[in-house]
């Protein structure tokens, strides 16, 4: 196990040796894991893949609107706790349509949408210098048929991560 | 006409008109004629033997070139050919006089014939036009030379100018088609910039497919493409040079998303959307000196710009008014006045090049359609319908508008078809791969 501290730490490129294990210690002991939780997994309350998978990375949004859901809301002012948690982070918030529009339409819905969401990032003291915001209109589904239950999961916007301390 | 058609050419190589064919009739009732008119139309019966090879090296282009020609004049739906099997006469000189009887027995009204001469990488290709029952040659013969790769755009020419003959009306053959080339599945659609003939013939790819691109325009000479792509990582308007394939950003500004560019009629000026704060709004850029100018300022989308011809107005999609309408500005800005009320969306409204339509994307009622409207609003109709169906773009004479369909479901595809003004002679246009977003060329000088 001691092994596997000083690679990681090496990995990540610090150099204060000596002192790394305590700096480490204190790190662990302070995500909750009692040695449990590995690293940069989901169970990590600090890394990427918690934000992504327990706090949710995207919102959804009706046909052709870009107004911020009750539910989206819970879920963007859980974004905006871990980010102010977690200030090395940029991120950059990708906004997508469905196929039901034209092209260009929906690029401009798919700005609309990646816009509300970083507002209500701001709204909830995230700096605004911090995200940006893309539009891939309909050319990204994630989705492939086409019906409602695919186009749901398509018109959304997706906040991507970046920067950040190196996790091992 | 002989001027007309001296000028028309002049580009692509010598034009030479040669002595009328022997044995004229004297006098007809009236030329030879199509009138283009919204009613059905019974197609022209016209014949086109394979072209007369007058050297040996002319021999592989001879039927090849007779294919292309009428490929051409079918493919316009205006005109039927009579297949090679109910000739009666055969023909082997293209100075001898035609035995018009053999070709009306068979119901030719229009015969077209030719010789080809290859020398070296030079082709020349002669051609005589005959209205079979007025038993006399329509306009004088031309002779068209280039070189020998260039064979389909002779080929193209002569249909060109056979179509132009017959209706009065510009041709359309000798053009190309900017486009997005298609592959892979819907969630990873790999697409690139590619360029081909109208008809599909000499596909050439000018982009790779590491990025998203989207909606390519022509410039009025057809000598430059503007495109979005998203190599930047935003997408961002780009400018190709079709002839160099070099490209250039016109945006700058980090993480400022620009959008649906098109070129002004002086081939100067673009119009293009840019979105800030979620809000996508028009501008103006002069692309030599960057300079730009903000069109519109509403809190609304505003996007798809057109010119008109004379460059004086644009129309342009905007959903101010709730779901998205077409409206008209002055190409400086300012006020806008709607022209579309009809139920539904309307969108990528793009002007004819004669001026007198606007064709747009409508999506009502869980179906698209691509629809033409006057200037003004009025006589609006529907050409076609289908699950997915977006992104017009005018042939040179404003006779045929090719788009974008896109088949439903998770192997859904897109690809190119046309369709005439009128509604006829909706088909698909052949491309290797899927395809999106055509933009046709002017005719080529």
């Amino acid at each position: 196990m001691s092994r596997l501290k000083t690679a990681v730490i090496l990995v990540a490129g610090l150099a204060l040796a000596a002192c790394s294990d305590a700096r480490w210690d204190d790190a662990s002991s302070g995500s909750g894991g009692a040695g449990q939780i590995t690293p940069g997994s989901a169970g990590d309350p600090t890394s990427p893949a918690y934000f992504r998978e327990a706090i949710g990375d995207r919102v959804l949004f009706l046909v052709d609107q870009s107004s911020i859901s009750p539910t989206a809301q819970t879920i963007l002012a859980g974004q905006a706790r871990w980010l102010n948690a977690n200030p090395d982070y940029v991120v950059t918030i990708e906004g997508h349509a469905d196929e039901q529009g034209t092209r260009e339409y929906n690029l401009a819905l798919g700005a609309r949408r990646a816009n509300s969401a970083r507002e209500y990032l701001i709204s909830q003291g995230v700096a605004a210098d911090r995200i940006q915001v893309v539009s891939f209109g309909k050319e990204r589904p994630i989705e492939i048929c086409s019906e409602e239950s695919c186009y749901s999961q398509n018109r959304r916007a997706v906040t991507v991560l970046a920067g950040g301390a190196v996790v091992g | 006409m002989r001027n007309a058609l001296a000028t028309l050419f002049l580009g692509l190589s010598m034009l030479l008109p040669i002595a009328g064919a022997p044995g004229q009739a004297q006098a007809q009732d009236g030329p030879l004629r199509i009138e283009i008119t919204d009613g059905v139309i019974e197609p022209l019966p016209f014949a086109t033997p394979d072209f007369i090879a007058d050297t040996p090296a002319a021999s592989q282009y001879a039927a090849d070139i007779a294919r292309v020609i009428a490929s051409d004049l079918v493919g316009s739906g205006l005109f039927r050919e009579i297949p090679k099997v109910a000739y009666i006469s055969s023909y082997s000189d293209f100075d001898a006089a035609v035995n018009f009887t053999d070709w009306k027995a068979i119901n030719a009204q229009a015969l077209i014939t030719g010789a080809v001469n290859v020398s070296g990488d030079r082709i020349s290709v002669r051609f005589r036009a005959y209205d079979v029952f007025a038993g006399q040659e329509l306009g004088s013969g031309l002779q068209l030379s280039g070189t020998a790769e260039g064979w389909r755009r002779i080929a193209h020419k002569v249909a060109d100018t056979i179509y132009s003959r017959l209706t009065g009306e510009g041709g359309y053959f000798d053009s190309r088609v900017v486009f997005v080339s298609e592959t892979g599945p819907k969630n990873d659609r790999k697409k690139r910039l590619a360029i081909m003939d109208y008809d599909g013939a000499n596909v050439q790819y000018l982009t790779s497919s590491n990025d998203i691109v989207l909606a390519p325009r022509f410039s009025p000479t057809g000598d430059r493409v503007l495109y979005t792509s998203y190599e930047s990582g935003f997408p961002q308007i780009h400018v190709l040079d079709v002839g160099k394939v070099q490209r250039r950003i016109l945006s700058a500004g980090n993480g400022i998303m620009s959008f649906a560019p098109r070129f002004a009629p002086d081939g100067q000026t673009v119009v293009y959307s840019q979105s800030e704060g979620g809000n996508s709004d028009l501008y103006s850029m002069n692309i030599n000196s960057g300079a730009t100018q903000r069109l519109t300022s509403a809190p609304s989308i505003e996007t798809a710009p057109s010119f008109s011809p004379d460059g004086s107005q644009i129309v342009f999609e905007s959903d101010r008014s709730g779901a998205s309408q077409l409206y008209i500005m002055a190409a400086t800005g300012g006020e806008a006045k709607r022209i579309s009320f009809g139920q539904g969306r309307y969108g990528t409204p793009v002007w004819s090049p004669r001026g007198d339509y606007i064709a747009f994307t409508k999506q009502n009622a869980g179906r698209f359609h691509i629809g033409v409207m006057r200037t003004d609003g009025s006589e609006e109709r529907l050409l076609t319908a289908s699950f997915l169906d977006e992104g017009p773009t005018w042939s040179p004479n404003g006779r045929v508008i090719m788009f974008t369909r896109e088949t439903q479901g998770a192997a859904g595809q897109a690809r190119l078809y046309s369709v005439d003004v009128s509604g006829r002679n909706l088909k698909p246009v052949k491309t290797p791969d899927g395809a999106s977003d055509p933009s046709w060329s002017p005719l080529q000088k």
